[in-house]
């Protein structure tokens, strides 16, 4: 069991995309665990640790805004690019006037989190890792705005803004601490990496603002 | 001469630092990203009426720009392009950086180390894989690359109004049609000032090769980025400012939201309609230690 930490997250959009509508991305109202552990592990990680996260605070008002862009629909091919190493002839370049596909992209709108996690150590972890020492870095790196590359919600082009949330300090009050409760229905949980990425999904309920999030184990 | 060796040396060294940017451009008379939900209309917040540039069409800008000052160099590749394929001429030096088949046929690696080599060779090809990353379809999950550049969402300071303009032609498009000419539609934004922030990892420059002269290379494009993009529709684009934060860490050394405020502009009239409207604030006494801020203009 590792320490608890609260991150304080925001930025000016988010796309957490639903899986059953992915080819139009449409996201989820609220941020999932997966995109959470994502953006600590962006902050601080090791193969040492594995983040746990403990509820997710929505803040700000669900709102939603729609974009529509032109993207690629193909991804490179791994014969293609094993042809051209061989130094056969091959079509590696993507021509986007022939491969193009408009899509849409429900994103919310001035999204604000906050994240209350923890790690577990992993059996990866030797004798110099101790809880302590990752703890320490998470904040030292939190507290000074240090990262690995920019976290972000949902998609690279919506980056995240992160401030740690001291132990004693004020937490930031929800949109939602005096709205009645929301089902939020199934949600993607995290995908299970060690299973043949195998996605689990939970019941999200949001009561004053805050969604539970239950073990991994417990999703389904 | 010992100068410009220690130069050559630097820009293929791997970046070193984190850097967060921040790019104003700005339009006159022209639409600088299309809407094809809205008929081709600017791109606009609808709640607040501020224009919005994608993160892809700046992507697409850089892309342009490097295939048509880098275009034929080797590792300078653009595997996203506008049209054509370019492949053939290149296969010597595909040959040139993997000789020996012999060596391959009898490695035979597993899928986890084939998928890096074929990642690390598209890496060191491609200036936009090893810039913004790309999606590989192996059978491995490792397939993806995640490029250190991030660009976001550019939006205007100030709320754009943009105007219709119906325009004629002298010419029909079809034959035997009774009318004489035809008319089209531009929509246009009058004024307007985007800013655009922009992240760079060093962590993940590492994982793609991402040197200090691609380094250079990205701020060259960003500056130049509209220089080479004149067409009827775009009316006059230009980029104004380009405010660098570089960390002396990899790490990075303040919050990045804290550097970017550090950057303001505000218009000092009602209606803007030039550059010279705006007024801009660069807090440099409040940078952070351990921060560098470079401007280009």
């Amino acid at each position: 069991m590792g320490y608890g930490i609260k991150l304080h997250v925001c930025g000016d959009y988010a796309c957490f995309t639903r899986p059953e509508m992915k080819v139009e991305r449409v996201s989820y109202d609220v941020m999932t665990p997966s995109a959470a552990r994502g953006l600590l592990e962006a902050i601080h990680w090791k193969p040492a640790i594995r983040w746990v996260v403990g509820r997710i605070h929505v803040l700000n008002e669900i709102r939603f805004e729609n974009v529509r862009r032109n993207e690629i629909e193909n991804k490179i091919s791994t014969s293609a690019i094993k042809n051209a190493m061989n130094g056969k002839t091959a079509t590696l370049a993507q021509v986007v006037t022939e491969e193009r596909q408009q899509r849409a992209t429900l994103m919310l709108k001035a999204p604000a989190y906050l994240i209350e996690a923890h790690f577990d150590m992993t059996a990866a972890a030797g004798s110099e890792d101790s809880p302590e020492k990752h703890y320490n870095i998470f904040l030292r790196r939190a507290r000074q705005g240090q990262c690995f590359h920019r976290p972000y919600l949902g998609c690279r082009e919506f980056a995240a803004h992160f401030k740690l949330i001291e132990p004693d300090e004020e937490m930031p009050v929800s949109f939602y601490s005096d709205k009645p409760d929301k089902d939020l229905g199934w949600m993607l949980h995290d995908i299970d990496f060690m299973n043949n990425m195998t996605p689990k999904f939970f019941r999200a309920e949001m009561r004053q603002g805050i969604v539970r999030v239950p073990p991994f184990a417990e999703g389904v | 001469m010992e100068k410009e060796f220690l130069g050559q040396a630097g820009s293929t060294e791997l970046l070193s630092k984190r850097v967060e940017f921040s790019l104003f451009f700005d339009v006159i008379n022209g639409n600088p990203n299309g809407d094809p939900d809205a008929g081709n209309m600017p791109r606009i917040d609808p709640e607040t009426g501020n224009g919005i540039v994608t993160d892809v069409c700046l992507k697409r800008k850089v892309r342009n720009f490097i295939e048509l000052t880098r275009g034929g160099e080797e590792g300078f590749n653009i595997y996203v392009t506008e049209g054509g394929v370019l492949n053939e001429q290149h296969r010597k030096a595909y040959q040139a950086l993997r000789p020996g088949d012999a060596d391959k046929k009898e490695l035979k690696p597993k899928d986890n180390e084939e998928a890096s080599r074929l990642t690390k060779w598209m890496c060191t090809n491609f200036y936009d894989i090893r810039t913004f990353g790309a999606v590989m379809t192996t059978k491995v999950n490792t397939g993806q690359v995640r490029g250190p550049v991030q660009f976001t969402f550019a939006r205007s300071l100030d709320p754009i109004f943009s105007q219709e303009v119906t325009i004629t032609r002298q010419a029909v498009t079809q034959e035997g049609t009774e009318k004489g000419r035809e008319m089209g539609r531009k929509h246009v934004v009058p004024y307007g000032l985007y800013r655009m922030d922009g992240y760079i990892s060093a962590y993940l420059a590492d994982k793609t090769g991402f040197t200090n002269g691609d380094y250079e290379t990205l701020l060259e494009a960003l500056v130049n980025m509209f220089e080479h993009d004149r067409s009827a529709t775009r009316g006059q684009m230009a980029v104004r400012k380009l405010f660098v934060f570089e960390h002396s860490s990899k790490l990075g050394n303040a919050p990045a939201h804290r550097l970017q405020s550090l950057v303001k502009a505000n218009k000092t009239t009602d209606i803007v309609r030039s550059f010279d409207d705006y007024e801009f604030t660069v807090d440099r006494e409040s940078l952070p230690e351990g921060v560098q801020l470079i401007e280009r203009e």
